[in-house]
């Protein structure tokens, strides 16, 4: 009969390559911590772009994801096992260029004549955006999960304190220093970033000096999608993509928003590391209320700090 | 000459038929159709306790599907921890008295808020609901969810009785009182000068703080009522249900809520209502005749932003005021 069909089918899958638990094994819980909050990162600071630059609230954002998780794995399984490290590491580059061609349209077509109006429609224009990005994948890539543990097998492990962990996981943390520093640095240092930050600081008086706000946005709305995109490929090795896929990370990044603040870079980095961190610890030592006790955090600050942490 | 007058309103007319429409439903439509619309009436309810807190207050919760699951696990668990007390009597007040204390505690936080961070912060008290029903599998079920069984009412018990019956009988009765209670109530509570004062919040907050309305205080008045109603919703819906999952906490089922208000228009009381019950069928219908049935979902759902924001109800409210208009300028 009538069932709420069940959006939540891998409610909070938890990464199945993370390393098996015991008393001596406290830094490879802080070590998965960052590296929950490397990926964390890099969606909640695309989140974080559009929202500060262009007030929007992107709830389709976690599916912009999970088009680059299902793009990176068609890719890779599509270039076959054996291909060799070259080939199979820029192809989790097509993650973020098909989130971000995506970005452009859901941009162009939905996002922009929504400008001027009620936040309300803003919120569920993504909304629908939402459901129509979940069928759009099911339509393009079919609902079977899709599977690429090639960039993870080639890696290896090597041993940290006498445990053996993963080298992929690293290099993950390693690459979203490397994209928060450059992002850090073209927000500071050149003209496009310092226009952004402008419009975040003062929409009208940005617009005022003459500065293209329809592009800009745009511009800030794809780089945002871009970076969600090259954070569900960055997951595909470890975890298989499937349909529902972006739910998840999705309230996590709001969770890193609400405690870092709407729009501070600074604050989604502290936010993620926090989430992150809580997360592995959580699943270790509070299994059940693991969830629970990221969502009190975020309460607890809200309630204390209204802004968020770094927020204005 | 009053009361010929009063019958005489084209808009009393209108109510009079569709009460014995309603009334004489059971009849005309086939039992799936009818449940399908048992589902809308409580689904109408639940919208019309969220339409309070958007049309009225000016407050967007993506979470009021934490409320409704506190209504329909208030029934569920009563029915798992005191199957002795399993009697519709019981049971509405022990949903209404949970969805109370739990809108009370999360509208505590989030009223301290408005705009995007309140929409936010709704929606991750509504996660933090669900993250608890989902991981505690020996209080809650877990994702299997409980059972409802069929209720007693003031101690006769339906022993027999199979559930579609159950539903196409009594209950339907029972469903529509409490619908058309809970309609006259929010009638009601919007043109007393409580409904006046959140009004005037949502226009202007600036402004009603000033003239002496305690805004905050106000706001998590609507905040809790608005609950209350999606709690007896979700009470309603379990009995409908026959099933209660933690699918109902989600945001994602918020989301439908909002889209469901939006569907009928929040400008007008009876906008939810209309779009509870068509948001049921067409996504019911969606469902069964495609597999994409999210996209026909998304894509009404933009189109309708795009191109239709009044809503439903809203739309033919205008249209009708604009004949009206133009046969008005024409007379004169």
């Amino acid at each position: 009969m009538f069932v709420t069909p069940s959006y939540s089918s891998i409610p909070f899958a938890k990464s199945s390559r993370v390393v098996q638990r015991n008393e001596k094994m406290w830094p490879i819980y802080i070590l998965n911590g960052l590296y929950f909050a490397a990926f964390i990162f890099l969606i909640s600071l695309g989140l974080n772009i559009i929202l500060g630059v262009m007030g929007v609230l992107n709830l389709a954002h976690g599916s912009l994801y999970a088009t680059g998780a299902f793009m990176a794995a068609w890719t890779i399984v599509a270039l076959d096992e054996g291909a060799s490290i070259f080939l199979i590491y820029p192809a989790l580059l097509t993650g973020a260029v098909i989130a971000a061609i995506f970005g452009l349209f859901m941009e162009y077509f939905l996002i922009r004549p929504m400008y001027k109006r009620a936040l309300e429609y803003q919120l569920l224009i993504t909304f629908g955006a939402l459901l129509l990005f979940e069928d759009v994948i099911k339509m393009i890539w079919g609902g079977e999960a899709l599977y690429a543990s090639g960039p993870f097998d080639v890696l290896g492990r090597i041993h940290i304190l006498g445990n053996p962990y993963p080298l992929y996981f690293l290099f993950v943390m390693i690459l979203a220093v490397v994209v928060g520093i450059s992002i850090w640095l073209f927000m500071v240092k050149t003209k496009i970033g310092v226009m952004l930050r402008a419009i975040s600081l003062d929409r009208e008086m940005a617009t005022a000096m003459g500065l293209k706000i329809d592009k800009l946005g745009t511009f800030a709305f794809v780089l945002g999608a871009a970076l969600a995109g090259f954070a569900g490929a960055l997951v595909v090795p470890t975890t298989p993509a499937l349909l529902g896929f972006g739910m998840e990370p999705l309230i996590l990044a709001f969770i890193v928003v609400v405690i870092g603040g709407l729009g501070s870079l600074k604050g989604a980095l502290v936010g993620s590391l926090v989430v992150g961190q809580t997360r592995s610890i959580g699943i270790a030592l509070f299994p059940e209320i693991e969830l629970a006790v990221l969502f009190l955090i975020a309460t607890v600050i809200l309630v204390v700090r209204p802004q968020g942490l770094f927020g204005r | 000459m009053a009361l010929k007058r009063f019958l005489m309103r084209p808009r009393f007319i209108i109510y009079a038929v569709v009460i014995l429409g309603f009334v004489f439903l059971p009849r005309l439509l086939s039992t799936f159709n009818l449940i399908l619309f048992e589902y809308g009436l409580t689904f109408a309810i639940v919208a019309l306790g969220f339409n309070l807190l958007l049309g009225y207050t000016g407050l967007l919760s993506f979470g009021h599907g934490a409320y409704f699951a506190a209504g329909a696990y208030g029934v569920a668990m009563t029915a798992k921890y005191f199957p002795a007390h399993f009697s519709l009597e019981i049971l509405i007040p022990a949903a209404l008295l949970v969805s109370l204390i739990i809108s009370a505690i999360f509208g505590f936080v989030c009223v301290r808020h408005t705009r995007i961070f309140f929409s936010i912060l709704a929606l991750a008290l509504s996660m933090l609901l669900y993250a608890l029903v989902f991981k505690f599998y020996h209080v809650t079920g877990g994702s299997d969810g409980l059972y409802v069984k069929i209720p007693s009412v003031f101690g006769y018990t339906f022993e027999g009785v199979r559930r579609p019956q159950f539903l196409m009988g009594f209950y339907y009765y029972f469903l529509l009182g409490v619908f058309f209670a809970a309609l006259i109530l929010m009638k009601g509570i919007v043109s007393s000068p409580f409904g006046k004062a959140l009004q005037a919040i949502r226009d202007n907050e600036v402004r009603a703080e000033l003239i002496g309305i305690r805004v905050r205080r106000y706001r998590l008045y609507a905040f809790i009522i608005s609950g209350m109603y999606a709690g007896l919703g979700g009470a309603l819906w379990s009995f409908v249900n026959g099933h209660v999952t933690p699918d109902v906490a989600h945001w994602v089922f918020s989301g439908e809520i909002v889209y469901m208000t939006l569907l009928g228009g929040f400008a007008v009381l009876a906008g939810p209502v209309v779009g509870a019950l068509i948001f049921t069928f067409l996504k019911l219908y969606a469902m069964g005749s495609t597999e994409y049935w999210m996209l026909i979902i998304g894509a009404t759902l933009i189109i309708l932003v795009l191109v239709l924001p009044a809503g439903i109800a809203g739309g033919f409210a205008k249209l009708v005021a604009k004949i009206s208009q133009h046969f008005a300028t024409r007379a004169a």
